[in-house]
């Protein structure tokens, strides 16, 4: 029974990613283009999960890590003749290597793992307040290089072109694979320990857990979901490095804390959560109606009630609405 | 590359005056810090209420003085709000959760200014007189230069008496110090934290006037940038004191200023990573700060 017993911890964050795919194949074409769009919110949450959530350490950074996902799977995958025109000033290399899809999904996830790897090893010595600032220069250096550094990208151009192959089922399978190696990784003894040592990290080291190590591990883990959820987005839709940058590092970060963040669920949760919100008032923004009334916000108000929605979260429930926890089928005594 | 850099007088003035405005807002970041161990995100955002105050100053054509004061009214009584509605109710959580608490409250007043005044903004005019330069010693310094690093040193000295001469500095400082022992000698939180809350906003809106001199087009992401940098250059000097927080602020602000002055633009476009290539350096040989004393405690197992 044990083994049964750990099991809703998986099922119920994919029955949702599950239904959310269902939902969208029943919606019309318009509104398909939003749950597609928090299906790869919810891969780039997961992903942050598996690092913040199971080492406790705040970063910032992540986004970096999506940006340059979306960039090696964007340009590995834009048309040969169509290269020259968007981005002239690209490396041969790159302006002659193309790739189909499903490959620039793997190469942007390991494009992520590395770049996680390299900043991972210096970084991952640092904790509270001095990692949250060093991850934020990471975002920082990457939004600067990528803004200007023409020969791995379109610089501050949108990055057209791509193809648009990450419709629901893409964007679904996706957002499973996150969740099932998330899942594994938190399972495993790895991941225990890691869970250890952010809960005491004294007490941890001293049953000779290195911290350095596993969280390194986690790191590197959680830039490759993010840079696959890069190369996700960047199939949705025509990214510029704006937005991957603060915009998206606040609104995945509120996702993650207004849904739990020491949770599986939560991070899925929050991400669903916070999305629907969002899709919900951004569609306002441009009038609805709803029950009979007419529904006409002015632009702008998603961010504000998301802010505020987070804030209040932090204050009244600082461990979000899953409480941080799995579900779980209760035990039975005996 | 290096040997290209033409450093002159002009470079080190706008260095020096960048350095002080940051300074500022280092002490600004860093006093709340002392007091509630609160990174304060949002520091910002008051400097572009303010900014945005005084935008509104020269739309109606009120005299200087008025929009000084209503800049200074609008930052105080959003700093109060802030410290009222998110800052107690959040205080003895854990850092991460206040910070990322007040990465919120950036966003929320950053998307208020974006609802109410458009992506565009509006501009602030009432200074740009104070661009016109003076001549001091054969250099041209422009007058908002020095007029900057004389209030600069003034509001940091009169920071010191502050501190040091009056009886709620002392309550700060010892509530810096250890926060539990100082209320259990006596020391009232409120006062204390709503002394540091209404310093580091008169700051916010002396930085507010300073920067629409230079950059008169105020946006909701106005201050946004400096703010991020700031940060970086106040746990670079180390958070724990006031002066090292200041020292980290000034250095990291006349850095970004001789350099985004000297620099050809094709390399000064890359700016902003050479700036956090060297904070992740920095806070990677000494990550409690570079102007402190000392090792942090690392708990022994």
């Amino acid at each position: 029974m044990r083994r049964l017993g750990s099991l809703p911890v998986l099922l119920a964050p994919a029955v949702l990613i599950l239904v959310t795919a269902l939902l969208a194949t029943q919606a019309s074409v318009s509104t398909e283009s939003y749950f597609v769009d928090t299906l790869v919110k919810v891969t780039i949450v997961v992903a942050l999960y598996a690092f913040i959530g199971n080492s406790g350490v705040l970063s910032f950074g992540h986004i970096s890590f999506v940006a340059l996902g979306a960039w090696t799977a964007g340009v590995l995958t834009v048309p040969a003749s169509e290269k020259p025109a968007i981005m002239p000033g690209l490396f041969h290399v790159l302006r002659t290597t193309n790739v189909g899809n499903v490959p620039s999904l793997l190469l942007a996830a390991v494009a992520g793992a590395v770049f996680a790897l390299v900043v991972g090893l210096p970084l991952m010595r640092l904790s509270g307040l001095a990692a949250g600032i060093a991850t934020f220069a990471v975002l920082e250096i990457t939004h600067n290089v990528l803004s200007y550094y023409e020969k791995i990208g379109p610089g501050v151009n949108a990055f057209s072109s791509v193809p648009e192959t990450t419709g629901v089922w893409q964007a679904a399978i996706g957002a499973l694979i996150a969740t099932v190696v998330a899942f594994a990784y938190q399972r495993s003894r790895m991941g225990r320990q890691l869970r250890a040592a952010r809960e005491d990290p004294a007490a941890a080291s001293a049953a000779g857990i290195s911290i350095y190590r596993q969280r390194l591990v986690a790191f590197v883990l959680s830039g490759a979901l993010a840079g696959f959820a890069g190369g996700l987005y960047i199939h949705l839709l025509p990214l510029t490095n704006n937005t991957v940058y603060l915009d998206l590092t606040f609104l995945t970060l509120a996702m993650l804390v207004v849904g739990g963040v020491t949770s599986l669920l939560g991070a899925v949760v929050g991400a669903l959560a916070v999305s629907a919100l969002d899709s919900f008032l951004s569609a306002a923004e441009n009038g609805v109606t709803i029950a009979g009334g007419h529904l006409d916000l002015p632009a702008g108000t998603g961010l504000v009630v998301v802010g505020a929605l987070m804030a209040l979260v932090l204050i009244v429930r600082p461990s979000g609405l899953t409480g941080g926890r799995e579900l779980r089928i209760p035990r039975r005594r005996s | 590359m290096l040997a290209t850099i033409q450093i002159t007088w002009q470079n080190l003035s706008d260095g020096v005056a960048l350095g002080g405005l940051y300074a500022l807002m280092a002490i600004g970041i860093g006093l709340v810090f002392g007091v509630l161990r609160l990174v304060n995100f949002a520091y910002g955002q008051l400097v572009m209420a303010g900014a945005f105050a005084l935008a509104f100053g020269s739309q109606w054509g009120l005299p200087r003085w008025v929009s000084v004061l209503f800049c200074f009214g609008v930052v105080l009584a959003l700093s109060v709000l802030m410290d009222r509605l998110v800052f107690r109710p959040l205080r003895g959580k854990s850092p991460a959760v206040m910070l990322v608490a007040t990465f919120a409250v950036a966003y929320l007043l950053q998307s208020i200014a974006l609802l109410w005044f458009g992506p565009l903004g509006k501009s602030a005019t009432q200074f740009a007189t104070l661009n016109a330069p003076w001549t001091i010693g054969g250099v041209l310094i422009r007058q908002v230069t020095v007029i900057t690093v004389v209030v600069t040193v003034v509001c940091l000295l009169a920071l010191r008496l502050l501190l040091d001469h009056t009886s709620v500095g002392l309550h700060m400082r010892a509530a810096s110090l250890d926060f539990a022992t100082a209320r259990l000698l006596g020391v009232r939180a409120n006062r204390v934290i709503g002394g540091a809350v209404i310093v580091s906003g008169v700051f916010a809106a002396i930085v507010a006037i300073f920067l629409t001199v230079t950059n008169p087009q105020v946006t909701p992401d106005f201050a946004l940038h400096d703010t991020i940098v700031v940060l970086a250059g106040v746990v670079l000097g180390g958070l724990n004191r006031p002066l090292p927080a200041t020292l980290g602020g000034f250095a990291i602000g006349f850095m970004s200023g001789v350099l985004g002055g000297a620099l050809p633009t094709n390399q000064s476009q890359y700016l902003p990573a050479f700036v956090f290539t060297a904070v992740i350096l920095v806070l990677l040989v000494r990550p409690n700060g570079l102007f402190t004393r000392g090792r942090g405690a690392v708990e022994r197992v």
